[in-house]
């Protein structure tokens, strides 16, 4: 209701910053409603999975280790669109029918968590093999030596890649515009359609990304900078 | 008797480590291992927490435990093994996220759930005996590192271990920092404890030891009081190794 009024308000020849200034709170609320929600939580689940995908691709058994193998590889190994896609568009023809936003969710954060799982499981590694072993010797097992000991160190190794991750799912959540969530991008598609403004839209679209992105890169530096505090410098 | 080892043997891949290796460890007595490198002292000393996997060979305890390594051990074991020993490591493996006195705390706190009180009581006193009763809140990387060994000897002892093992605990010092270390061990040598030593210190060793080994390729060579292995060996390569390690 609201944007269709909204809509014909601005069809009626404005100049390019009424424009500008009309479209950028509906664009706003995109984000706030959906693309900010959609990463947060797709990166949050992502990172479960990421875990999950990577302790099992450390393990020593292949009936832990070829499914991780399998499933990293498939989803690394094909375009998040194309994921997107199957999801929305694919389930239904078996029966399961499931709305745009949680679609969203479940493809992000799949596709988080393959690529997560590699930086993981990395950083795991990168920690040295005498924290193992003087977790081992005061009587941990493999879980809490993980969780209390190594985690916490590899926590910090990842920051700076996960961060990357982190800002790549922001931008990647435009594709659910193509599965109808109306996040920002959507809404500036919504609004570029009646206009023809796309220049002037998607150079909007693309500010806006640009903001959010730049406030979570200093967020980053504050969460690295807090990790490191422990580290000699 | 507090431990009696039979037949003790580890490869890696092709390559024997420890052969059939036969000990005794006598409660209260204080063990050092000695060898040139790669002789398997390093290797025979992790057998005793499982931190390396022995081939075969079984370990008879005074309290009626068995492990008997020419089967697979369960985790249970495994983690009651290591429960007998508390280890202090080359490079000391503190936990570089936690203060020294979490370090400490960690194993009576997080794995043994012993009430906290307790523990942190337990944990200040050791950290006093160790001398570092002014350090407690500091992260290893703000301790040097006769400091952070001296950690690493406090976070063995908090899990009260039957066995103490020391895997050369003063070889990444700087050399004035080794003398505090030692004497934080010869300190529990006079308390009574039961110490397996791998060490380099000869003269320490000496000092200190009940019983000295002198291994080379996975054999123990020679075997007795340190009078009797560092002043009058009696074998060829005991004496070989000793000329060696004296020359400087």
């Amino acid at each position: 209701m609201f944007l269709n009024n909204f809509l014909l308000n601005i069809t009626a020849n404005m100049d390019g910053w009424e424009l500008f200034k009309n479209s950028l709170w509906p664009m706003i609320q995109g984000g706030i409603k959906y693309t900010i929600p959609l990463t947060l939580i797709s990166f949050a689940l992502g990172l479960i999975v990421a875990l999950l995908l990577a302790v099992m691709r450390l393990s020593n058994r292949f009936y832990f280790t070829f499914p991780a193998r399998a499933i990293v590889s498939a989803i690394r190994g094909t375009p998040l669109l194309v994921q997107l896609s199957i999801v929305f568009y694919g389930l239904p023809s078996l029966g399961l029918v499931i709305d745009p936003f949680p679609s969203a969710i479940i493809a992000f954060t799949l596709n988080v968590g393959a690529y997560a799982s590699e930086i993981i499981r990395a950083s795991i590694l990168s920690i040295p093999k005498g924290q193992w072993e003087a977790a081992y010797t005061i009587g941990m097992g493999y879980p809490k030596a993980l969780r209390r000991i190594v985690l916490p160190q590899a926590a910090r190794v990842s920051i700076p890649p996960l961060s990357n991750t982190f800002i790549s799912l922001v931008k990647d959540t435009s594709l659910a515009s193509l599965i109808l969530v109306t996040e920002l991008f959507r809404k500036a598609q919504e609004i570029a359609a009646v206009t023809y403004d796309f220049m002037l839209l998607y150079l909007e679209a693309a500010l806006l990304y640009w903001v959010i992105c730049f406030i979570l890169s200093i967020i980053q530096d504050r969460v690295e900078s807090r990790l490191e505090r422990y580290v000699a410098k | 008797m507090f431990l009696s080892v039979k037949d003790l043997t580890k490869s890696f891949g092709d390559l024997t480590v420890l052969k059939n290796i036969n000990l005794d460890i006598e409660k209260g007595k204080i063990v050092t291992i000695i060898g040139p490198s790669g002789s398997g002292k390093t290797t025979l000393l992790r057998c005793f927490n499982a931190l390396e996997t022995p081939d075969q060979g079984i370990f008879s305890f005074d309290d009626g435990m068995t492990v008997d390594f020419s089967k697979k051990l369960t985790t249970k074991e495994t983690i009651a093994l290591r429960r007998k020993s508390g280890m202090v490591f080359q490079s000391y493996n503190l936990f570089p996220h936690k203060t020294a006195l979490e370090n400490v705390t960690e194993g009576p706190l997080i794995v043994q759930k012993r009430p906290k009180k307790e523990v942190l009581e337990l944990a200040k006193s050791l950290l006093t005996k160790v001398g570092l009763e002014d350090k407690m809140d500091l992260y290893p990387h703000q301790l040097s590192g006769g400091q952070q060994q001296r950690v690493g000897i406090a976070r063995a002892l908090a899990i009260q271990p039957k066995l103490m093992l020391f895997d050369e605990p003063t070889s990444a010092l700087d050399p004035e920092l080794v003398g505090e270390v030692l004497k934080v061990i010869k300190d529990l040598a006079n308390e009574g404890w039961t110490m397996v030593i791998v060490t380099h210190e000869l003269k320490f060793a000496y000092e200190i030891s009940d019983e000295i080994l002198f291994i080379d390729g996975g054999h123990i060579i020679e075997q007795g009081p340190p009078e009797e292995v560092l002043n009058a060996p009696k074998k060829e390569r005991t004496k070989q190794f000793l000329k060696r390690v004296l020359e400087y």
